[in-house]
């Protein structure tokens, strides 16, 4: 059947099966490969994407749900060659090491800060604790959401 | 590649649009809301439907309300829902102990409790915490709606009192002055399925217990409603070597099996203990003593 879904504010067609999970439609279609496919089982949380703001496994939500809805994924983080703060706070912390779980980290933590621009470490940790990283132990990962929101408050006392 | 096997796909615009589409399909026909339970089931090919009817839209199934002396929640209201939810947390805190232990905040975005309900999954948390505060739920087909009570609800693993050509609309908790409700769970990681969990509701009157609800997870065929246990609790004075006593029934009247999250006593072990530690909660929250 032929869905249309909103990828990064952009409307993208295709004639698919309604079993096509929409990490693969991610994936296939426009051919965004940053969101990873990882576990398959909504465990390991590498697949997060945005929909309507709110972080989701696309690996176990079809692409046809997500007709009419925005879904955003980690290639919309970065704008004209400027990192989002949660980027640049993994660069910062070195919140990665093999990088496979980064785009769902990055896009749950970007979900995150724009609900609560000022968690504490428990709401952090909460907050991640759909995605799995072998690597780093996940302090890292909290440093690097902390080092988001302060850079983000700093900004927004600029302005 | 884990992919669920073909089906046909529609979305509801309305309840009676997802009902006659139900009945349109016959049998093969489910509907998918969250998607976080049916859609692992169709990977592995435990579940094949023909038909997938989508009710993400059905806005109307998605509320939580005090209604006269019920509180009424939304099919399809989401897990992330009824844990910010201030009112449940107020008149059922059990609600928001359960809701921080299940999966986590990203799956939480997703699934309902109409779709927790009808999983009928005997690990999964939602359906103790329902039977210990007497619940019942809104079915409704092509002939009106029915109501049933929670112990009549789950006919087994996995199957439910929903029948063909019907949907799971709403789920009704009964309002009673002196109550108090908390969930306890034993999980081998954080977002896992319990090892074991208890569900404890008491309202106390005067002192004693007027009324109670104890059930469990994770620890027989079917969520495991407590009834020797809340015959023992009925008419007595709250203290810890009466939900002790309690405990001790819920171990003895559990039949949990052996797997990879433990052995048989283990389980049963865990089942009294978190039954008296929920019992105790709920009774302080009875008693406003904790929050």
């Amino acid at each position: 059947m032929q869905v249309t879904v909103s990828i990064n504010g952009e409307s993208v067609s295709r004639d698919i099966e309604p079993r096509q999970l929409l990490v693969h439609f991610i994936r296939d279609t426009p051919g965004l490969t940053g969101t990873h496919w990882g576990c398959d089982t909504s465990n390991c949380g590498a697949c997060v994407v945005l929909m309507d703001g709110q972080p989701i496994k696309s690996c176990t939500t079809l692409a046809v749900m997500c007709e009419g809805h925005e879904i955003r994924t980690v290639e919309s983080l970065e704008v004209d060659g400027a990192l989002d703060p949660v980027q640049q706070g993994f660069h910062e912390m070195h919140a990665l090491q093999c990088g496979f779980c980064t785009p769902g980290m990055l896009m749950t933590s970007r979900a995150l800060l724009d609900e609560n621009p000022n968690p504490t470490e428990d709401e952090i940790r909460t907050a991640i604790s759909g995605g799995i990283c072998r690597c780093t132990g996940y302090k890292n990962i909290v440093a690097a959401v902390q080092w988001a929101a302060q850079h983000e408050a700093a900004t927004r006392q600029e302005v | 590649m884990q992919t669920p096997a073909s089906f046909e796909y529609e979305r509801a615009t309305s309840v009676e649009g997802a009902i006659e589409a139900l009945q349109r399909r016959g049998s093969e026909a489910r509907i998918i809301a969250g998607g976080h339970s049916l859609l692992p089931m169709m990977k592995l090919r435990l579940a094949n439907p023909e038909h997938l009817i989508d009710i993400n839209d059905l806005d109307e199934l998605s509320f939580i309300r005090e209604e006269g002396n019920e509180v009424r929640i939304g099919a399809l209201t989401r897990h992330v829902e009824l844990l910010k939810s201030d009112l449940l947390a107020l008149r059922f805190p059990a609600f928001r102990d359960a809701e921080v232990v299940i999966a986590d905040p990203v799956v939480r975005n997703r699934g309902t409790i109409g779709g927790s309900l009808c999983q009928a999954d005997a690990a999964e948390d939602l359906s103790a915490v329902c039977s210990a505060l007497k619940a019942s739920v809104v079915i409704r087909g092509a002939g009106g709606e029915r109501v049933v009570g929670l112990d009549e609800f789950h006919i087994g693993p996995y199957m439910t009192a929903v029948g063909e050509g019907e949907l799971l609309t709403e789920v009704r908790l009964p309002l009673r002055a002196g109550g108090g409700s908390a969930h306890e769970k034993v999980e081998r990681r954080a977002g896992d399925w319990a090892i074991a969990a208890a569900s404890a509701a008491l309202w106390i009157e005067n002192g004693t217990i007027a009324e109670a609800g104890v059930a469990l997870s994770a620890v027989g065929p079917t969520t495991v409603h407590v009834t020797r246990a809340e015959e023992l609790l009925r008419g007595k004075v709250p203290s810890d070597e009466l939900f002790a006593e309690a405990g001790g029934v819920a171990s003895e009247d559990c039949t949990p099996f052996p797997d990879g999250r433990g052995p048989v006593d283990y389980k049963r072990h865990l089942a009294g203990v978190l039954t008296k530690r929920a019992l105790r909660r709920a009774a302080a929250r009875a008693r406003h003593q904790e929050a």
